[in-house]
């Protein structure tokens, strides 16, 4: 089972990214669950999702304690959340970010086996003329983490938005895709 | 089982409900929005402004009229649904005990949430299992599937014995969890569950009758015994029913209770509803570790499966009770009834009793190993905890 | 449904006593009906109306619990004897104090 978990703002998308990322792997095949932290949602303060892949139906309903993979959506979080917290060993950190491969790592408190960089806030906002990351994010999840394929999130995007601005949506993954950083540490 | 293709779609908890009332042809809703039940009713007028559904909407000022709307629209021979959580539950308490009494199989979804105060949107029984004398069926969902299915079913059943039926899945673990889910095609949903046939139709006016008028002291009790009796009937209704299930849709829940492992086990885990899928997967860890441990979930509270549990405890040395609830002045609610119905049998396993998840808390594998190594103990003889255990409690 | 229907139903109506729990219907439903209730039987008090001081206002009709007052062909009010518990609401509502109740004779 691979657990994923994803850090962001109210706001930001993070609980429709676990959606959009469990949607892809569902569509190749695979068993799925995706949900928010169990809180109350404000916009703006920090928020957690969850999504879990496995190739067996998966009866576990507790939240994730020891991710496999950690997105950040939101690059300000690495200063006042402890994102790598629980952490697997070997496992890997997606931040969005126009910072370098040293000055992410100094903020994050355990050093992963792989890094991955994306800045995803600029391909939104040149795509969507919006800031909000969620699926351009999960372009960046595909190239680092080989879990799902693009042409998976991208048909979970447009199930999620429908017509143009799906249209935008697959287009801000695909940028993010060939953009992405990946680092082996 | 037929060679049939499913809808697989990844969904919440909620839409798995929504679904269902839109599946199994609702034709009224009156329903009043409360944190985490909205997403079921926005999603059914979503089916509704789509034009997926022909149900009739009934916007309503509080849960109690909701319930009264479905009362006055199922009295008419119309199946009848709604949903509701924890404080919008308790606020229906009257109505509920009208749709019993007055024999109308109306199916409403409760999402588990805690009572307050302290204000708590999370998970916990204590909600549902309060309304366990109203004279409502209650099943409780593991999973969003069995939340699709339930409803299914739970519509099935009532029709049958002409009683409510409630349908319980738990806050956010399930309601605003995303899950595959396989949906059943619309033909084959119909073929299952035939239009009602209603005990009584309300607006028949060629025939004026009024239902639900004083039964005096020469009277009333007659009426409370026919309930009781069709609650008892009920057993049979949902066993045979959960099997037909099985035997069209693959999933067979022909039995009240869902053992897991529980073969050679020396004690099993019993309990209700999400908890139980994070204990299925605890059974399996602790196997490995060497424990003999099963998992025993209990689908249908009310009726209650006296005679399954009864069958499973001659054949176990403990029985862990797991409660996400609690009755004040006495214990978890189904640890009172697990000894209630074992009481008087030849069956007489070591029934302890773990309090957990109260209000939401996380309950994990990590957790469950702890509470078997608790049980294990206790069955040895040894120094052990109290018999009820407030698990998560900090002390210091 | 016409008065000569009601009439006749009521004539007909009797009370249903039930022996065994199978013979109750399965819901709480009223098989009979309250025709067969002949709350008449209750009255001390008898409600007599004086024609002459009726302006057909109808307040008696529409206060009237029971309900035993109808109207008339004529179009002034009548009272149903066998239903009127003579509890004097229609006299006390009626603005030209055309209703007067009288200790009844039995």
């Amino acid at each position: 089972m691979i657990e994923v978990r994803f850090h962001g703002r109210g706001g930001q998308g993070a609980v429709t990214a676990a959606n959009i990322l469990a949607s892809s792997a569902f569509k190749e095949g695979k068993y799925v669950q995706a949900f928010p932290f169990f809180g109350v949602e404000r916009r703006g303060a920090p928020v957690t999702a969850f999504t879990r892949i496995d190739e067996r139906p998966i009866r576990i309903k507790t939240q994730i304690y020891e991710p496999d993979i950690v997105v950040v959506l939101d690059p300000s979080l690495l200063d006042t959340v402890d994102v790598t917290a629980g952490l697997k060993d070997g496992g890997t950190v997606i931040v969005n970010t126009e910072k370098s491969k040293e000055e992410i790592l100094s903020k994050l408190k355990k050093k992963p086996a792989k890094l991955a960089l994306v800045d995803a806030t600029t391909i939104a906002l040149e795509v969507l003329g919006l800031p909000i990351t969620n699926t351009s994010i999960l372009g960046a999840v595909a190239k680092a983490t080989g879990l799902v394929k693009l042409e998976s999130v991208q048909d979970a995007i447009k199930e999620v938005f429908s017509g143009s601005l799906g249209e935008k949506n697959a287009r801000a993954a695909e940028e993010a895709y060939n953009k992405t950083q990946v680092y082996e540490l | 089982m037929s060679g049939y293709e499913p809808i697989r779609k990844v969904i919440s908890g909620n839409y798995a409900a929504a679904y269902a009332a839109r599946d199994a042809r609702v034709q009224v809703v009156a329903a009043y929005p409360i944190t985490p039940q909205t997403s079921i009713i926005e999603k059914i007028a979503e089916f509704i402004a789509n034009g997926e559904a022909d149900i009739q909407y009934v916007p309503v000022e509080s849960e109690h009229s909701a319930m009264a709307a479905c009362i006055g629209a199922s009295a008419t021979g119309a199946r009848a649904f709604t949903a509701t959580s924890a404080q919008g539950l308790a606020l229906m308490h009257e109505m509920l005990h009208w749709a019993s009494g007055a024999r109308l199989p109306i199916v409403m979804v409760d999402v588990n949430r805690a009572m307050a105060p302290p204000w708590s949107v999370w998970d916990d029984q204590t909600d549902s299992l309060a309304q366990r004398d109203t004279g409502w069926m209650q099943f409780y969902a593991e999973n969003n599937q069995e939340v699709y299915d339930g409803v299914l079913m739970a519509f099935k059943v009532a029709e049958q014995v002409n009683l409510p039926a409630m349908v319980v899945e738990s806050a956010f673990i399930l309601s605003h969890t995303y899950d595959v889910v396989e949906m059943i095609p619309q033909k084959l949903v119909d073929e299952f569950l035939p239009p009602r046939e209603p005990l009584y139709d309300l607006a028949d006016f060629s025939r004026p009758f009024s239902v639900g008028a004083l039964g005096t002291p020469d009277d009333y009790y007659e009426f409370r015994y026919k309930i009781a009796r069709a609650m008892e009937d009920a057993v049979k209704v949902i066993r045979d029913v959960g099997k037909e299930f099985g035997e069209r849709f693959g999933r067979d829940y022909g039995s009240m209770i869902e053992l897991y492992r529980t073969e050679d086990a020396d004690f099993v885990f019993l309990g209700l509803g999400s908890l139980m899928g994070t204990v299925k997967q605890a059974v399996d860890v602790l196997r490995e570790e060497g424990y003999r441990v099963g998992a025993a979930k209990v689908r249908w509270f009310r009726p209650f499966p006296k005679r399954e549990l009864y069958e499973l405890a001659k054949t176990v040395d403990g029985i862990a009770v797991l409660d996400r609830n609690y009755s004040f002045g006495m214990e978890g609610i189904l640890f009172t009834e697990t000894k209630a119905a074992l009481y008087g049998t030849d069956a007489h396993p070591l029934v302890r009793n773990y309090i957990v998840g109260l209000g939401g808390r996380d309950f994990t594998v990590k957790d469950i190993r702890n509470v078997a190594s608790d049980m294990m103990k206790a069955m040895e003889g040894g120094e052990t905890s109290e018999e009820i255990l407030w698990y998560h409690l900090k002390r210091g | 449904m016409t008065l000569e229907t009601l009439f006749e139903q009521k004539n007909s109506a009797r009370k249903i006593s039930l022996k065994s729990v199978d013979e109750y219907p399965e819901a709480p439903v009223s098989l009979g009906t309250t025709l067969s209730n002949f709350t008449g039987d209750w009255r001390t008090f008898i409600p007599v109306i004086d024609d002459g001081k009726c302006v057909k206002c109808y307040i008696c009709w529409k206060f009237c619990p029971e309900p035993a007052i109808y109207i008339r062909e004529d179009g002034y009010v009548g009272i149903d004897y066998d239903y009127c518990k003579g509890c004097g609401i229609c006299a006390n509502e009626c603005p030209t104090k055309a209703i007067t109740m009288e200790k009844e004779e039995k």
